[in-house]
């Protein structure tokens, strides 16, 4: 029983941050209809930022809002280049592709090839004691902020005017554009969250998962899965998504470790086969 | 500038050079050009499905690498016969493309993209787990050339003419009925359908097709390289042959020879003098997309009336 | 990268040149040029990065040349991945024409290039890759592990230590599920049960596991002695972090391999690897002054103390320099090199005791157990606390007998049922 707990949190906690990830992808994917493949990139980088700048100043926050600032810019010049591809889908994908490899090798030149770990603020160094179960609080913590941020991104959807916006973009884009939306400015704060978000992601994560030069694409792997399943622009999608995710990649490497690719591909293979839109998407 | 005429003479000329090359040249570029038509027959088989019947996929890797695992296990694990090995590997790349393109072909777009990466991923997966089978990380080894095929300029000549042959092969298929049915597909798949064809059988048996190349390129692979290991099956295998594509024109077929001339130069030329080859190949891939997304032979060729 | 290298080795090879006039019959009188190849990207990349910095800290140190000949270096990456591997051997081999190769870190990668080796015949040395059988029963004759080792050769004393040092009788072993990981857990699982023990479980994580959780929960259910872990790089980082951070540390005793403990991966990490107890021929820690002259040298060169990458490709060097001056540069001659590398024995190690290879080209070691503890200055390093001298390949075992059992594999462990 207590074996089966211990395995809950460590699904949940892995869920948590598969969601930060996810969530920024799935809205991008959502309201762009872009699959933004340099999203593992992003996540990794952003780790990275938050890492050297925790080095210099000593402080947590400090350095993962110095990656939310750096991350968002880059959007901005990523959505910039996308412009170029004229809004052809697969194009738009294709670029994110190029780039994704470009900020990579960037990353790898500036940063180095060693593992490293982000260092987890003082007070959350420790451990909880429960049952039978010595459970670190850090883990613990980020399920916290998960929660709280999809919260907030729920709060953001269904009860302000920018998620209205954003509702109606993923739903019907030509419709609101005829309405006299400003969408290219919709699309540019949405894919400055996407990128915000995959960057805490990465700073969180970079502590407990740590951070070296194929991080980026196995946490793409990851979130295409969750944003698949959950399907293309939802939220609800995207926790769901990401749960189911985090329990098969948990649970199957300790009872089918020779098949812990399969054990998630293989559902999302058959679900995108026979059910392309994912359990809450919208078809493009 | 130039038209499918002029296009029939320069390929005709550059085959000639193709022949005189070995006379003038070591052995290491020699390898290197054999390296080339291979992937050239990749790109080609990758172009049918994403050019003319318009999926664009990203397990042609998969199918490729599969080929070269069933050839270099027929020989070195079975002890067979190298030729034999070659007909069972393309026999494997008919098999997983039969699998993939039955759960793939009723999406189109960027969730085909996406479905393919994730076919292709298991495929991986299963390369780098079944260790009984694969080798696991080790992958699989050994000499299988026959003697005929032992030095680098017979190995040359073979698969120049074998890329000839699927060349010509794959030019006849994409402008038959059933490729110019590819076509129609790709422009209006509800139209053909109400016209009665059967879209999806249709579908099917082109991603077969353009399988049946994939697999003949990692035939020649295995006896190139007389290895295969799970990066042989990887995305970044995919993504390659894709850009070759990308580079070269979807959809002009030869221009799949220009983009795996330009990658393979590239690779080798850039690597010689910094460790940045990803940024370049990353870059190639952005700027190709933005300023050239028809390809070098694709901007070639509408350029003429 | 090889530019630059070019250039700096043409301003010594001018120096050089008054060393070739001292030689009085030199058979060729060209530049002697060495392959180095190394993960500089991918996963493995930060260890890649040590084995050219341990290989050029001999050159630095030492001057480019051996045998009155002037040394060229020519470095390529193999990106952690066989297929980049076998590309960047045949380059280097047809295209650059080097005279021998060296180097590659992940075993999968030097299986590959040793198979092109052996249809190409080029000498190839691999004072890193740790496939068992490159010296057993795949044996290729010019393929030598110049200052390397093999997988089991240091998990078999550590198995023997484990049972009648530390008295441990149940273990679990949980390990990389690669044929590194399968080696050394073999070896640590055979000699261990031979003595009496059991191997209570045996877990197998896959190369890159973000999260351990699932496996301590295993190990926590199974309650034994002790716990062998067999881990490299990010995963050895990540385990020894998670370890410490589930409160496993300190309720169950671990002991690690060689790479577990190596400080490539404890330099980065802050107190959850003191107290480890590992095997290996090299620790970074111990006293005697030829080992400390090294480490202090490497320190200075590259700011960080060496870990078994450096150290390997460093000792690899002095080895073959050793060899080319006895030849006096005649290197052509691959058979009368290939000898005179096995011959040779290396009075110089910085492991303070001389080395020479076995009959199978695989070298003898003292293996030292060893324990992570805290230096004055903060940082951890392993220091010996008991040695078992003169360890081959194959432990206590007659070679012809060793070798009819099979390989290490998932499969088989040598686990001696009792």
């Amino acid at each position: 029983m207590t074996f089966f707990f211990f395995q809950l949190l460590n699904s949940l906690t892995f869920a948590a941050l598969l969601f930060l990830v996810a969530s920024g992808f799935t809205l991008i994917f959502g309201l762009m209809k872009i699959v933004n493949l340099a999203h593992g990139a992003i996540y990794l980088l952003g780790g990275y930022i938050t890492y050297s700048v925790i080095t210099m100043t000593g402080n947590f926050f400090l350095g993962i809002l110095a990656a939310v600032v750096a991350l968002a810019l880059l959007g901005i010049f990523e959505q910039y280049l996308l412009k170029f591809a004229k809004g052809v889908d697969l194009r738009q994908v294709l670029i994110t592709l190029g780039l994704a490899v470009m900020i990579n090798d960037i990353s790898l030149v500036l940063f180095g090839g060693d593992t490293l770990s982000v260092p987890v603020p003082e007070f959350l160094k420790t451990s909880v004691d429960f049952y039978d179960i010595t459970y670190p609080k850090y883990r613990l913590f980020v399920l916290l902020f998960g929660i709280v941020v999809f919260i907030f991104l729920m709060l953001l959807m269904n009860k302000t005017k920018l998620g209205a916006l954003i509702r109606a973009g993923v739903d019907d884009r030509e419709t609101i554009e005829a309405l006299g939306v400003n969408i290219s400015r919709i699309f540019l704060i949405t894919f400055m969250l996407g990128m915000a978000l995959a960057a805490i992601a990465g700073g969180l994560g970079g502590a407990f998962l740590s951070l070296y030069p194929t991080a980026d694409s196995e946490i793409l792997v990851f979130s295409l899965a969750v944003v698949i399943i959950g399907g293309r622009g939802s939220l609800l999608g995207a926790a769901l998504g990401s749960i189911i995710v985090a329990s098969l990649s948990t649970f199957g490497q300790v009872w089918f470790p020779e098949l812990s690719y399969f054990v998630i591909f293989g559902p999302m293979a058959l679900l995108l086969a026979f059910r392309p839109n994912g359990l809450f998407g919208k078809p493009i | 500038m130039i038209n499918k005429k002029h296009l029939f003479k320069i390929l005709v000329l550059l085959l000639l050079i193709g022949l005189v090359v070995p006379f003038f040249t070591e052995s290491y570029v020699i390898s290197l050009c054999s390296l080339g038509f291979i992937y050239a027959i990749f790109a080609m088989s990758i172009d049918v499905l994403a050019g003319y019947a318009g999926r664009t996929s990203l397990c042609h890797g998969a199918i490729f690498g599969s080929a070269a695992y069933m050839t270099i296990y027929h020989v070195t694990v079975s002890g067979g016969d190298p030729l034999v090995a070659a007909i069972y590997g393309i026999i494997m790349a008919m098999i997983i493309s039969l699998i993939f393109a039955a759960l793939a072909v009723r999406t189109t777009g960027v969730y085909f993209l996406l479905l393919t990466l994730a076919l292709g991923m298991i495929v991986w997966g299963i390369c780098q787990r079944w260790t009984s089978v694969t080798g696991g990380e080790n992958g699989l080894r050994g000499n299988i050339r026959p003697e005929w095929l032992m030095s680098a300029e017979h190995f040359y000549y073979f698969v120049l003419a074998l890329l000839v042959i699927s060349g010509l092969m794959m030019w006849r298929f994409v402008n038959s009925p059933f490729g110019l049915g590819l076509k129609g597909i790709r422009e209006s798949e509800s139209r053909m359908r109400s016209l009665g064809y059967n879209t999806t059988l249709h579908l099917i048996l082109g991603f077969v097709i353009s399988g049946i190349g994939a697999g003949l390129a990692g035939v020649l692979y295995a006896f190139f390289n007389s290895f295969v290991s799970p990066s042989s099956v990887a995305l970044t295998q995919s993504v390659k042959g894709l850009l070759m594509v990308l580079v070269g024109g979807v959809g002009t077929l030869f221009g799949s020879l220009v983009g795996a001339a330009v990658l393979i130069s590239l690779e080798n030329l850039v690597s010689s003098f910094t460790q940045r080859w990803p940024f370049v190949m990353g870059l190639t891939f952005v700027l190709t997309m933005i300023f050239l997304p028809s390809g070098i032979v694709g901007k070639l060729l509408t350029n003429k009336r | 990268m090889d530019r630059r290298q070019f250039i700096k080795t043409s301003a010594v090879g001018g120096l050089g040149i008054f060393g070739a006039f001292e030689s009085t019959f030199a058979q060729s009188t060209g530049p002697i040029k060495i392959g180095l190849m190394a993960p500089l990207t991918g996963v493995l990349a930060a260890g890649g990065k040590e084995i050219v910095e341990g290989f050029n800290l001999f050159w630095e140190l030492n001057g480019k040349k051996a045998g009155g000949r002037e040394v060229q270096i020519f470095i390529e990456d193999d990106g952690s991945n066989p297929d980049i591997a076998l590309q960047k051997a045949r380059k280097l081999t047809e295209q650059t024409k080097v005279d021998f190769l060296v180097g590659n870190l992940l075993a999968n990668t030097g299986l590959a290039v040793a198979e092109y080796a052996k249809t190409n015949g080029i000498p190839y040395f691999i004072p890193v890759i740790a496939a068992d059988d490159l010296t057993q029963r795949a044996r290729i004759p010019n393929v030598i592990r110049v200052a390397g080792y093999s997988a089991s050769q240091t998990t078999h004393p550590l198995g023997d230590y484990a049972y009648k040092k530390l008295g441990f009788r149940k273990i679990v072993t949980i390990s990389q599920d690669y044929t590194f990981g399968h080696e050394q857990c073999g070896g640590l699982s055979q000699v261990f049960t031979e003595n009496g023990g059991t191997i209570l479980s045996q877990l197998w994580n896959p190369l890159n596991t973000q999260d351990f959780s699932s496996y301590f929960a295993q190990i926590k259910s199974a309650k034994p002695d002790a716990v062998f872990c067999m881990q490299t790089g990010a995963d050895a980082n990540r385990f020894l972090q998670q370890w410490t951070s589930f409160g496993m540390k300190g309720k169950i005793p671990l002991i690690g391999a060689q790479n577990t403990t190596d400080q490539s991966v404890i330099r980065s990490l802050g107190d959850e690897p003191e107290g480890i107890i590992s095997a290996s021929f090299f620790a970074e820690g111990n006293p005697v002054p030829a080992t400390q002259k090294f480490v202090g040298e490497y320190n200075i060169a590259n700011k960080q103390l060496p870990s078994i990458y450096g150290f390997t490709h460093y000792t690899a060097a002095i080895w073959l320099v050793k060899a080319i001056n006895k030849l006096n540069g005649n290197i052509e001659n691959r058979p009368l090199f290939l000898d005179t590398i096995k011959k040779t024995v290396l009075e110089e190690s910085p492991l303070g005791k001389p080395v020479r290879l076995d009959n199978y080209g695989n070298p003898i070691y003292d293996v030292f157990i060893r324990k992570v503890v805290k230096r004055p200055d903060g940082k951890y390093w392993n220091v010996p606390i008991d040695s078992y001298p003169n360890v081959s390949q194959f432990w206590t075992y007659k070679p012809e007998e060793y070798m009819k059992q099979p390989p290490y594999s998932r499969t088989f462990q040598g686990i001696k049922k009792s």
